[in-house]
């Protein structure tokens, strides 16, 4: 085999929530009445406009998340295959360039040359102190000065042509399954969705895609003969930098989840329907932890982890394999902080089910209490989980920034947004400054964060049963 | 008329009561709360890793003799059992114990030392002041906007304004702290020479180094918390007493200001109340970024520095300051509530 597959712990349970995301949906499929909140999603602008750019970071997280051992060359084929030490991801490969070619230090998006002057030995002798070309960004151009502009514009052209074709090839596609599907003209279809007359916004759909494909076509034809977002202090692409910081921030939103979830849902459920000791001893423990300070129950317990793993050295063999296992234990932590907001929510919630009328009822019939909960109350507080798990994805993004410069984040070493903006402080301080790994860092996250937020927002709006019961009065 | 005034009276005296039994047994109730956090902090500390680990990491390396090891755990007061000394005689037995020294000791506010020597107790008390002049601007200033910005988006509800400055409000939430104090920094300091960057200094000369890290706390935070507010207003607005309030012909303006306004500060104050004793214990990226001598900053050192004593205490103390909250808002409840009845 050309290489070997690394599974790492993150990967693992990133794949398995997916697939129970997956399960999830397959369960409901058959289940109208659980559907319903899912269509009314699936007809929001709002929802499926963001959907689009959520998928986009999902679909870089996940090919980020396939990793594996590339397999070293060499001259024996008798030899047993020895695989090399670093872990690359499948994105690593579909980047090809972007990982390997590395400067010197640091240049300017789409520069030619670096961005600090330096010593150069002249062909016929003789010493130059001035600003060295860069070895691969912009290596193809001869003459820097005059080749540079038309060159950025020709390349600039091209990917917005390739981002027309592809988005036009889409529009098509889209418009014709649809056609097949209703069994209308294809001209009758597409003047349905310019028009907004489908139930699905295709046209809100279209534009975001056509937004995102515009925006990356340019950087990805760019990014093939330049930097196109500059280079770090190691001369490491910041594009590239940035496209690894997505996979941390989901890692790190969907995971804590994933702990969070079953905590707070068995505890909140628990302490609600059953009341009494059970109801006491839960709310003493959500009460205590829930009084001392998140930020400081973090760094205690990540500060107790560091020197867990500094004096368990055999748990991990790789870098990356360190990092990953440092990544686990924060989502751990960050879960085991963070339940108890929405264990609250469920045990009030399940306080007013239990006295129902068709809980009443399955009692007399003598269903047992896993029944009740598993039928009658773990469906009807759905939403409640459904919501708060949305509500939660943004503010953990947000929060991995602010762990990392407290210095509690994730491993030093890893490419995260919050190690990139902590870098970031002392390439400002700089003159001229260093303002590109910062801005992009900026932009990127602002992208991810505010498109959850949005979809957040339209999924509370399609779940919460009090503001469909409003606007349903309204209409 | 003197009968009405005598049984006003006695409602007083009994209400009175009613607080002083009820202040109680929340305070007695805190016990218990205050205990697990203790114990939590002590297995955190010392279950998950056994000191002779954070003394080997503290000195550097593996090749840590064993009298090294020995002598850090001596000298930090490790080296006794966790919670019974078989050894000692007497109430000396749970006494001379980490947990007694190290935990314990906290309930009477005796924090111990930190690494480099110093009475955390005392580094408490002289750098909350620091802490409480950024902290208490803030969160003052910051209400009044919040609250103001949150009634004029209410009473322009389903309109343009309310629509677009709800979408500012996510804009902004999805912004990071973090860009907010670095964008304000390299604006208003490097390139406008407003305000020094970053630093501290007590009395008057205060003003300036506090200006932009209280403006900047109260830009971060305004879209989550106008959103905040607003959703209570429109909510108070969707009531009945509102449409009444209507039907008798009263002005928008008046019933917002004062009908809404009053009722909505029932669920405000359940959300403000509880986090002004944590105010104590500042920000810890806004001090450590303006460089400000406060509790916040002194946390930031402890956590870089391993410094295990002071991170235990912050912790203690969060808690503490928190479950005053609590208490504080209940009180809260009854002073603005007259429904709310203590039993």
């Amino acid at each position: 085999m050309p290489f070997k597959p690394v599974i790492l712990w993150t990967d693992a349970l990133l794949f398995l929530l997916l697939s129970a995301a997956i399960g999830f949906w397959l369960h409901m499929r058959s289940r109208p009445h659980l559907l319903q909140p899912w269509r009314n999603l699936l007809q929001s602008r709002q929802a499926m406009g963001s959907l689009v750019f959520l998928a986009f970071f999902i679909a870089v997280g996940l090919v980020d998340s396939l990793h594996f051992r590339p397999r070293l060359s060499q001259p024996d084929a008798t030899q047993e295959s020895r695989y090399a030490v670093q872990t690359l991801s499948l994105l690593d490969v579909l980047v090809g360039p972007l990982r390997t070619q590395t400067e010197k230090t640091y240049s300017a998006p789409l520069a030619t040359h670096l961005f600090a002057k330096e010593t150069v030995e002249l062909p016929g002798g003789g010493r130059l102190r001035t600003y060295p070309r860069l070895t691969y960004g912009g290596a193809h151009l001869a003459n820097p000065r005059t080749d540079w502009l038309p060159d950025v514009l020709r390349l600039t052209a091209a990917g917005l042509g390739f981002g027309v074709i592809l988005w036009n090839a889409l529009a098509l596609l889209v418009t014709g399954v649809l056609a097949r599907r209703t069994g209308r003209e294809f001209g009758q279809t597409w003047r349905a969705i310019l028009h907004q007359r489908e139930p699905v916004p295709w046209r809100t759909i279209l534009i975001s895609t056509a937004v995102i494909m515009l925006l990356l076509a340019p950087l990805a034809v760019l990014a093939t003969r330049y930097h196109v977002l500059g280079t770090d202090k190691v001369g490491q692409d910041v594009f590239y930098l940035t496209l690894k910081s997505i996979r941390t921030g989901l890692l790190i939103a969907t995971l804590a989840t994933l702990v969070m979830l079953p905590l707070a849902t068995a505890l909140g459920i628990m302490a609600g329907y059953f009341g009494g000791w059970v109801d006491d001893a839960i709310q003493y423990i959500y009460t205590t932890l829930n009084s001392i300070p998140g930020v400081l129950l973090i760094a205690a317990s990540v500060l107790m982890i560091q020197v867990y793993m500094a004096t368990h050295p055999e748990l991990f063999d790789t870098i990356e394999q360190r990092q990953d296992l440092r990544l686990l234990f924060l989502c751990l932590i960050l879960g085991v902080t963070s339940w108890t907001g929405l264990c609250r929510l469920l045990r009030g919630e399940a306080l007013k089910l239990r006295e129902q009328e068709y809980v009443q009822a399955a009692h007399a019939f003598g269903v047992s209490h896993l029944r009740v909960i598993s039928r009658h109350i773990l469906p009807n507080v759905m939403h409640i989980i459904v919501i708060a798990v949305a509500l939660d994805f943004s503010v953990l993004v947000l929060a991995e920034a602010v762990l990392s410069y407290v210095g509690v984040g994730v491993d030093p070493t890893m490419t995260s947004f919050g190690n990139m903006i902590n870098a970031a402080r002392l390439e400002m301080a700089r003159d001229p400054m260093v303002w590109w790994s910062l801005a992009s860092a900026f932009a990127f996250m602002l992208v991810m964060v505010l498109s959850a937020n949005l979809f957040a927002d339209a999924l509370r709006d399609a779940f919460d049963p009090r503001i469909t019961v409003a606007s349903r009065a309204k209409a | 008329m003197a009968a009405a005034r005598t049984e006003q009276s006695e409602r007083d005296v009994r209400q009175g009561f009613n607080v002083t039994t009820y202040l109680i047994r929340r305070i007695l109730y805190a016990i218990p709360i205050l205990i697990g956090v203790n114990l939590i902090t002590f297995a955190l500390f010392f279950f998950v890793n056994s000191p002779d680990d954070m003394a080997r990491l503290a000195l550097g390396g593996k090749r840590v003799t064993e009298e090294a090891v020995e002598r850090w755990k001596r000298d930090k007061g490790y080296d006794k059992p966790h919670f019974f000394n078989a050894q000692e005689q007497g109430h000396a037995r749970f006494t001379n114990t980490i947990f007694f020294s190290k935990s314990a000791s906290m309930f009477v506010f005796d924090f111990g030392v930190s690494d480099d020597g110093r009475d955390i107790g005392t580094e408490i008390r002289t750098r909350m002041w620091p802490s409480l002049a950024i902290a208490v601007p803030t969160f003052l200033v910051g209400l009044a906007f919040y609250i103001t910005f949150a009634l004029i988006l209410a009473f322009f509800r389903a309109t343009y304004v309310d629509v677009s400055g709800v979408v500012a409000c996510v804009v902004a939430m999805s912004i990071s702290s973090l860009f907010y104090i670095i964008g304000g920094q390299y604006l208003i300091s490097k390139l406008w020479h407003l305000v020094p960057i970053s630093g501290f200094d007590y009395g008057v000369d205060a003003l300036k180094f506090l200006v932009l890290p209280v403006a900047i706390g109260i830009v971060s935070s305004i879209g989550a918390n106008t959103r905040w507010y607003r959703t209570i207003f429109i909510e108070e607005i969707n009531k009945d007493y509102v449409r009444t309030a209507r039907a008798k012909g009263l002005s928008e303006a008046r019933i917002l200001f004062r009908h809404v306004l009053h009722n909505a500060m029932i669920p405000i104050l359940t959300g403000v109340v509880v986090i002004i004793p944590s105010l104590f214990l500042g920000s810890l990226i806004m001090e450590s970024f303006f460089s400000i001598p406060g509790l916040g900053s002194y946390t930031i050192e402890a956590i870089n520095n391993q410094d295990y004593s002071v991170v235990r205490a912050m912790v203690f103390l969060g808690s503490v300051l928190y479950i005053i909250g609590l208490i504080l808002t209940d009180i809260a409840y009854t002073l603005v509530d007259p429904r709310v009845r203590l039993d």
